[in-house]
């Protein structure tokens, strides 16, 4: 087993503790305060009216769009990240071929805004 | 040993959760069952000595691409019984795909054959003199590597175009802030010191002529209601 | 034998950590209604305890004794399951946080990015808690929210990346070393002001807190929520301030470090630094909430996209250029 390994171990303790304190927090609540629902308590909140349908509807692409583009650009900056740190050891090749990759990409991003993808109205 | 029986268990509740996704009824928990795969697999990829791609697989997967997978089985307004109606009528065709499928796979298996050095390789990071994983990734990512790196440039740039040309669509009446716009127009308003009691047509200051006011409705008021 | 001493060892460090953040929370909402009234010529909680010290715990046991109440269209096992995640994230990114030269639980090589990972995760919470509850107000809270959160974690990250670039590791304690002499803040101000602006947008906080604008979502996606379901988000929500304002000292304002390496400054020690600062950025949240008005939302999404991706992007560039023509990159 690897140095670097153990040094995950302690991550693993801290998430089980975690994940324990919350379920200890939620269900000593529900065993120490009184639990009294009836119908009208468990109706979603609504502006004094009864909830037409599921609000599970469609909505707007628009989101759907922001989530794609964020992909992309998680992608870009997961690429920055070992050249970052490796930039000192790669020299100019390395500096210009990440200069290529961004400009790339900014060429996309350039079209987005052109197109009107940034836009929310 | 701690390190053996870790992979057992992560990758057991891998293969467990992965049969959940395609399992599931509901979609969403399909979903989550997916996010717990990610999960797993990152803690594979730590146990390999990968550091650097297990964190960037629960960034860029869990992270994003399971939240737009999220998104859209949240959000879409499908029936999902009505999708299942069709299972039995299709299941014939699904099964001579699938099993087209099986047949490439186990020919795949069958040819495989391990490098002479994999044995030696295998579970062992390439860290020569302390140089942590991703350092040793950006050192030839970039150079040795140029051409791939740019080609998956490209391919984000194409995944962007795509993405924008497929769901943008232009509604003229949409009502957009233009700031610029609203910079530029502050000459067009101005104070003025006015003396105290005087009217509009005293000091002169000029107004657009108001148009013709409707004349008001009747409303009839039936007591109580509005307030 | 070793095993279970080391495992217990840990167990009570674990526990030294998350029990202090758990009374720096309670008293972070103190010390936000206290500096929001005073800056509106107010007092504050004044009635439980002297000077309303008292205050949190009793609205903690307040919310500990009501009903948890599980909407009937809700999807009850996420529903419950929401509140958790949120709150689980705000606490195991503290793992990897160094309190001082050595004093850190977890010193991974990558913690830089555990902490980017453990941000990104941090729309599920929110996104799973609107969708399970099937309500119109929490779901639309969630949407803007997600689109928010996501939007903001590219500048994020962009502007990690300027910070990793001067100091060549992506280990937290690394980073600070690198900032003995010049903190990050000086070379780095421009980031440093974006980098404060996202934290507020990710966090959800004012005045990028449209998720749960109180006039049009009547607080948004956690709407449903009651007793400790809602006490699970509220924890995560402070926590996660207290966790963004531990990342921004860090990456820009020297961790553990004095400001100054000579006598008077040096006697303090470390953690105490690191407390104070951690101090200075969640003042600046509460006083950006008492000052600022609530954006809308498309200023919000232009705000992000157009104004600090590009900035964030070019600056990578401009601090790379400068670094690699002057020869000044970390070896």
């Amino acid at each position: 087993m690897q140095a670097y390994l153990a040094e995950y171990l302690p991550i693993l303790i801290f998430l089980a503790i975690a994940v324990g304190l919350a379920v200890v927090i939620v269900a000593a609540s529900l065993l120490v305060a009184r639990q009294r629902p009836d119908t009208e308590k468990l109706s979603a909140y609504e502006c004094g009216f009864e909830p037409f349908d599921d609000t599970r509807g469609r909505f707007d692409v628009r989101f759907y769009l922001v989530a794609i583009l964020f992909i992309i650009f998680d992608l870009e900056v997961a690429f920055l990240f070992p050249w970052a740190v490796a930039l000192g050891d790669i020299g100019l090749l390395g500096f210009w071929s990440m200069m290529l990759f961004l400009g790339v990409l900014t060429v996309g991003f350039v079209y987005e805004w052109k197109k009107g993808a940034l836009e929310w109205e | 040993m701690i390190a053996g029986l870790a992979f057992y268990l992560f990758a057991g509740i891998l293969i467990a959760s992965a049969v959940m996704v395609v399992t599931s009824r509901n979609p969403v928990h399909g979903v989550l069952f997916l996010i717990l795969a990610f999960f797993n697999a990152a803690a594979l990829f730590l146990i390999a000595g990968a550091e650097f791609l297990a964190m960037i697989l629960v960034i860029v997967y869990v992270g994003a691409v399971a939240v737009l997978f999220l998104f859209v089985v949240m959000m879409l307004d499908i029936d999902f019984a009505r999708l299942r109606e069709g299972f039995r009528r299709n299941a014939p065709l699904g099964l001579v795909i699938g099993g087209i499928l099986l047949i490439e796979l186990l020919l795949v298996a069958a040819a495989w054959r391990f490098a002479p050095e994999a044995a030696a390789l295998r579970l062992q990071p390439v860290q020569p003199d302390g140089v942590t994983n991703t350092e040793a990734l950006g050192r030839v990512l970039y150079t040795d590597y140029v051409y791939a790196f740019q080609i998956a440039g490209l391919i984000l740039l194409v995944a962007m175009i795509g993405a924008i040309v497929l769901t943008l669509r232009d509604r003229p009446t949409a009502k957009r802030q233009d700031v610029a716009a609203q910079i530029a127009r502050s000459g067009s308003v101005v104070t003025r010191r006015v003396p105290i009691g005087a009217g509009l047509a005293e000091t002169g200051i000029a107004r657009p002529p108001l148009p013709e006011a409707p004349k008001p409705k009747q409303v009839e008021h039936q007591g109580g209601g509005h307030h | 034998m070793a095993e279970v001493l080391y495992v217990a060892q840990t167990v009570v460090i674990v526990l030294l950590i998350v029990v202090p953040l758990l009374l720096g929370v309670a008293y972070l909402t103190y010390a936000e209604r206290k500096v929001i009234g005073a800056m509106q010529l107010r007092q504050g909680p004044m009635t439980v305890g002297p000077w309303g010290l008292l205050q949190p715990l009793a609205d903690g046991l307040k919310l500990f004794l009501k009903e948890t109440v599980v909407p009937s269209g809700a999807n009850r096992g996420i529903f419950i399951l929401a509140p958790m995640v949120t709150f689980i994230l705000a606490l195991i990114g503290w793992a990897v946080i160094p309190f001082g030269d050595g004093l850190v639980l977890a010193d991974i090589n990558v913690g830089v990015l555990y902490l980017f990972a453990i941000s990104s995760l941090g729309v599920y919470g929110i996104i799973m808690a609107g969708w399970a509850s099937n309500s119109r107000y929490a779901f639309l809270g969630a949407l803007r929210s997600s689109a928010q959160m996501v939007s903001y974690e590219i500048s994020i990250g962009l502007i990690i990346i300027s910070v990793l670039l001067t100091a060549g590791s992506l280990n937290l304690s690394a980073i600070v070393r690198a900032q003995e002499g010049l903190w990050f803040v000086i070379p780095h101000f421009p980031m440093f002001m974006l980098f404060l602006a996202s934290m507020l947008a990710e966090t959800n906080r004012h005045p990028f807190d449209l998720p749960e604008d109180e006039a049009s979502l009547v607080t948004g996606y956690n709407v449903e929520y009651s007793s400790m379901a809602f006490a699970l988000f509220f924890l995560g929500e402070y926590a996660n301030m207290i966790l963004m304002a531990a990342i921004c000292s860090i990456l820009f304002l020297g961790g553990w470090l004095a400001p100054f390496g000579f006598v008077p400054f040096t006697w303090i020690p470390g953690p105490i630094w690191f407390i104070l600062k951690i101090c200075a950025v969640l003042f600046i949240f509460i006083w950006a909430r008492a000052t600022l008005p609530r954006y809308r939302y498309d200023q919000l999404m232009r705000l992000g996209w157009k104004v600090f991706l590009p900035l964030s992007l070019l600056w990578v560039v401009v601090t790379s250029g400068v670094l690699v023509a002057f020869d000044l990159l970390p070896r």
